[in-house]
Parts: structure tokens; sequence; C-alpha cells
């Protein structure tokens, strides 16, 4: 039993992850897609007249019914079956972050960057207030994210998600070349 | 409940999300640096466990679990495609996360990043409000 608690080979992690797609279909005809679930939070929480949440979000409730077994997901993973060591990167990326003095830790997060008290700093700011509305923001102007156009747009042979998970890689990319460094020293 | 059983499914997702490092910052700017085949190989074989379930969906002419016929997912371009997969590139770089991550993050112990998920509820409302002074 030891390989659950071992990090999951891309191999195993990569199909499984893709079996979320007929999985949903066959039980409920559901798309797989988790940036909608930002929507429908919207809808109900603040619609405000607006054009795009405006609808009957409690038709969509499975969305958020998946969201939270997302949630729950990541709870079991970093809990009951945590893996013992730091996130094996390679030695690459491990001296590249080492230059910001970001250490491999235990934890799938750098704590150095993400805990209470970066939160309220420029460089936390940035990180996750920032970052989480480009994701949101983006997710919702592109009609999909990483799930709902990369997974099941590709799967599905759709060539618009194939343009909209190339621009995710290309924003990311150019992101952690050009600017990601100077955030990173603040 | 007939939802319980898509929070199942999510937590099934969330945990190989987790288990395959998927939601861990550290991943993706080592995906983004393109110093490990790890990411690439999830998305790689993710979508092609996709495609062949759908093909063979297709194929079977397989029912959903009421009987109802499979509506195949279609997407449609506009420029939001373009525009905004780049600002959500951004933001991955960033936090580390795609809206499933964000609420993974959560679920593994990073409370803090509970800020990341309520910024992108406000950017996913922003947009909605902004939208009409966008190109589409």
């Amino acid at each position: 039993m030891n390989w659950i608690y071992e990090p999951w080979p891309w191999y195993v992690a990569g199909p499984l992850i893709g079996l979320t797609v007929p999985l949903l279909l066959l039980v409920g005809n559901k798309k797989l897609g988790i940036s909608s679930s930002l929507r429908h939070i919207c809808a109900a929480v603040a619609p405000a007249n607006l054009n795009l949440l405006k609808y009957e979000w409690r038709k969509e409730a499975w969305s958020l019914f998946f969201a939270a077994g997302v949630l729950l997901g990541g709870f079991v993973g970093s809990y009951l079956f945590a893996n013992p060591n730091p996130v094996a990167i390679s030695e690459g990326t491990q001296v590249y972050l080492n230059s910001f003095k970001i250490k491999s830790s235990i934890g799938l997060m750098p704590t150095e960057l993400f805990n209470w008290n970066t939160l309220f700093s420029v460089k936390g700011f940035l990180l996750m207030i920032v970052g989480g509305f480009l994701v949101g923001f983006g997710t919702r102007y592109a009609r999909g994210c990483t799930s709902g156009h990369g997974i099941l747009g590709l799967s599905a042979l759709q060539w618009p998600s194939l343009i909209a998970t190339a621009s995710f890689f290309v924003g990311g990319i150019l992101f952690s070349k050009f600017i990601l460094p100077y955030i990173l020293t603040l | 409940m007939k939802n319980i059983k898509y929070l199942a499914i999510g937590l099934f997702f969330g945990l190989t999300l987790t288990k395959g490092e998927a939601i861990s910052w550290y991943r993706i700017q080592e995906m983004f640096r393109f110093e490990s085949f790890h990411m690439f190989g999830i998305f790689m074989t993710a979508i092609s466990t996709g495609a062949l379930s759908l093909f063979i969906i297709r194929k079977l002419k397989l029912k959903t679990a009421t009987g109802e016929e499979v509506e195949m997912p279609k997407k449609e371009y506009h420029h939001g495609v373009i525009i905004g997969s780049l600002l959500f590139g951004f933001g991955w770089a960033l936090t580390g996360a795609c809206p499933g991550p964000i609420y993974a993050q959560i679920g593994s112990g990073f409370l803090v990043t509970t800020f990341t998920l309520l910024a992108a509820l406000f950017g996913t409302w922003c947009y909605a409000y902004f939208q009409k002074y966008l190109p589409d």
C-alpha cells in the first residue's frame, strides 16, 4: 500500500484524470469543467442583473458538489495519503527556485510564499490575489479552463480548445520567464 | 440527494490531481520552464484517455445511467479563447493553480489560498460586469 502515499507518476495520474470525462458523461450527461462553478457561485451570490449571471444556477448545482468534491480530494490526498517527502521537482527547477530562497519542503506549495503573512505583502498579494483574479477573469473570458478546454475540449477534438490550451501555455511560459522573476525577488 | 454522486466524482478528480501533484506550485513552475516531462505526461495521457473514452461511447452508442443519449461536448471559437486564455495563463503561473487546483489547494491545507478562490470569484464577477465593453 506504499504506492498510495507516494506521489503518483504521470502515467497513473494522467489516465485517471482523463477518466473523469466519461464518468461525468455516463453518470449524468455532465461535461467536465471547473471554472463554471465560479460562475455559478457568482450567479448565486451577486447576480447584479448581469447578463452572464442571470440564469437558473440551481439547475447547475451538480457543479458545486463536484467542486466541493475536488476540495475534499485535495484533503484526502494531502492528509490521509500524504507524501512524506518534498515534491521531487527536477534539479534545474530546484536551483532556479533556490536562487529566490524558495526551498522545496514537504507539502505541495512553498510555505515561504503562501502563508498568512505574505498575503498582506506585495509579493503575496500579487501571487494570490492578482493571480486568482486573473484565473477567474481569464477562464470566464475564455469560457473554460484547463479541464473544460484542456482535457474535455481536446478529448472531443474541438479546435477552439486547442487554441485556448495553447494560449494558456503561451501566457504561462511568457509570464514565468519575463515577469515572475521580478515578483519572486520582491 | 441526487448530487452526491458528483461530490464523489469530484473527490476522485481532486485526489488524482493532488496525488499527481498537478496542484503543486512547484510542478507548475517546472512545467512552464520545460524542466520535467511530468505535467506534460499528465496532460497527454489524460487527453488520450478522454478521447479514447469518447470514441468508445460513440462507437458503442453508450447511454447515460438514465438512458439518455450522451451529448458530445462542443466548443465554439470567439476571441476570448485567445485573450482570456492568455490572462488565465498569467494567473496560472502566479498561483500555481487552475480553477480545479484552487479548490484542491485549500483542501490540501493551504487555507490561505481561500483568498485565491475569493479573488478568482471576484475576477469572474468582474468579467461578467465588463463583458459588454470587451471584444468577444
